[in-house]
């Protein structure tokens, strides 16, 4: 199944990305070329099959609800591009 | 021995003959050190294997392991040199993952494959390039340029370890980390004439990768010989309580058992591995391989995988989904790249993403926040769920009589550079063979088994679920048969 600009459109606000208008025709043109071979799998008969969830059926590990790591919100927060007074800075959201 | 006469020759040592050249004192983990950093110096840069060379951090700790061996702290890889593909966390220092994104990512802790071989004595000399995300299959993806390949730049080193592939097959370095989620560490071995091995799903931690697709990324190892990747692999190996599917499983001397005779061993070769699509070439040399199996006392079966043609678009619905869900991580407000002067937040997150990530890597985002959305999850997520467990049951009906799969790593050799960019599914393709053993959580590594015109050719052997010792068994006894792994491209004698 080709993919229509509208919906590349709409997957790109979904994933939350910029498309440069350059880009764009090229994008939907190769993503419609993934989802067409892609396609292939709905001939497979897969009546009854058990999706997999894990490759060796592990289930997921649980560990006590227990503080196990101290603080390093300083440490942590130099790789953040505008911090201020411990905060993440964003845009403001509330007007 | 002095160290103008060993000089000439350290870069062409194994780990293992490496480490017992420290041991008997031949050479310190200095001069070692010095003289594989001067070689990155000389020809890290032609071919761009490394994103960062970690020069001052290298001797420091090579000075530490010669202090350690003459206090009698010696651990199990004291002295021995490796790189980090840049998906490994290391603190400290830069970890890209060869993304935009994270050119400016100083990680604040070290992944445990990282701990693990630093607390062994290992000395780690820099972070290989890499496809961005490790999403490519050609080392093109990049943002720091594509890696050439050692036996002809003008050609790939495969990827999305294509840095660590180099820099082994180049003789910068005896040992590298690589990650392993449709084929990144073996594709790129086969294409380089290295060994690379991809272990057992959980059997090495990965805890400090950064991830793409959390049910099929796996931390291996490209080395040249697969002794050397058994005692890599060693270290590695084991339970992690900080990766949640660590598995708990006994860690066996992977070293110990190589000597053992092919006498018995039984391998499947799988029909639709040699049907149309397999380079000719490739194909002569990996039935020459089957065939030396074969007089050493190995029976070759026949078996089948009916639903291999369906692993790469099976594929192209798991790790595209679950690397849209990873890569939301990245939305420039905590650590990575941030747009200048957003409009609002939600101009922020997407531009700061649309900046971030390469084509390649907005193409899977895309592709799986698709698959994933509304209305088409059970179309094909979970139909591709589905298909999955079908080839993993194919891989157990095939491991009921046979104790490994032989066959090609990839369909062509390496490929030049530019070849197939344009191509996403060409590009994809080359994967056919690798893709499956992540599907299924396998064991596999790559083996150079002859070449192409003049570049290399891989042999793959796939194991059940934790048959490392099977597989690293089966490749170390084809090595001491041939000398494939001991050809050096001309340039780097």
């Amino acid at each position: 199944m080709s993919l229509t600009k509208e919906q590349v459109q709409h997957i790109a606000i979904l994933a939350r990305l910029k498309l440069a208008d350059e880009q764009f025709d090229d994008v939907v043109a190769k993503l419609s070329t993934i989802v067409e071979f892609v396609d292939q799998l709905q001939s497979a008969p897969t009546d009854d099959v058990v999706p997999m969830a894990h490759p060796l059926d592990q289930a997921q590990r649980l560990r006590d609800d227990t503080v196990t790591a101290s603080n390093e919100r300083d440490r942590l927060q130099q790789n953040a591009p505008a911090v201020e007074a411990g905060y993440y800075l964003v845009p403001r959201v509330i007007e | 021995m002095t160290v103008g006469a060993s000089d000439q020759s350290l870069h062409q040592m194994t780990l293992a003959e490496l480490g017992d050249g420290l041991r008997a004192g031949d050479f310190s983990a200095l001069e070692l050190t010095t003289a594989l950093l001067d070689r990155i110096a000389a020809h890290g840069e032609a071919l761009n294997a490394f994103i960062t060379v970690t020069a001052d951090e290298a001797m420091r700790a090579a000075e530490a392991a010669d202090a350690a061996r003459s206090n009698g702290n010696a651990g199990p890889l004291n002295g021995l040199p490796v790189v980090h593909k840049d998906l490994f966390c290391t603190a400290g220092v830069k970890t890209s993952c060869g993304s935009r994104m994270l050119d400016n990512f100083v990680s604040p802790y070290d992944a445990t494959v990282v701990a693990k071989l630093r607390q062994a004595g290992a000395v780690s000399l820099g972070k290989t390039n890499m496809d961005e995300f490790a999403m490519g299959s050609s080392n093109e993806t990049s943002y720091y340029g594509p890696v050439k390949n050692p036996w002809d730049h003008e050609y790939s080193p495969g990827g999305s370890s294509g840095g660590s592939a180099a820099a082994v097959a180049a003789r910068l370095v005896p040992g590298a980390t690589g990650t392993d989620t449709g084929g990144s560490i073996r594709q790129p071995a086969s294409l380089t004439g290295t060994v690379g091995l991809k272990p057992t799903y959980g059997r090495v931690s990965r805890y400090g990768m950064v991830a793409f697709a959390s049910s099929l990324d796996q931390a291996g190892v490209i080395t040249r010989s697969a002794a050397d990747a058994a005692l890599l692999l060693g270290v590695m190996a084991g339970f992690d309580e900080r990766d949640s599917t660590s598995v708990d499983h006994p860690v066996p001397d992977y070293v110990v058992g190589l000597d053992q005779p092919l006498e018995g061993l039984r391998v499947g070769i799988v029909r639709q591995h040699f049907d149309e699509g397999l380079e000719e070439q490739c194909g002569a040399r990996v039935r020459e391989a089957l065939a030396l199996l074969e007089e050493q006392g190995a029976s070759l079966v026949e078996v089948d995988l009916p639903n291999l043609d369906l692993s790469v678009p099976t594929y192209y619905v798991v790790a595209p989904a679950e690397c849209s869900s990873n890569l939301s991580r990245f939305d420039g407000v905590r650590f990575g790249h941030r747009a200048s002067d957003p409009d609002d937040l939600l101009d922020l997150y997407c531009r700061s993403r649309g900046e971030g990530f390469g084509d390649e890597v907005q193409r899977r985002v895309m592709t799986g926040t698709y698959v994933l959305s509304a209305g088409y999850y059970d179309a094909y997520y979970l139909k591709a769920q589905k298909v999955r467990q079908l080839i993993s049951q194919d891989f157990k009906n095939a491991f009921a009589s046979v104790d490994v799969i032989a066959g090609p790593t990839a369909p062509t050799p390496a490929f030049r550079l530019g070849e197939k960019t344009d191509d996403p599914i060409t590009m994809y393709l080359n994967d056919i063979y690798t893709i499956g053993a992540n599907l299924a959580g396998l064991p596999g590594i790559s083996v150079p088994c002859g070449f192409s015109a003049d570049l290399p050719v891989g042999l793959q052997l796939v194991g059940p679920h934790f048959a490392e010792q099977t597989i690293l068994r089966c490749a170390h006894q084809y090595q001491t048969l041939t000398d494939w792994h001991c050809r050096c491209p001309e340039a780097y004698q």
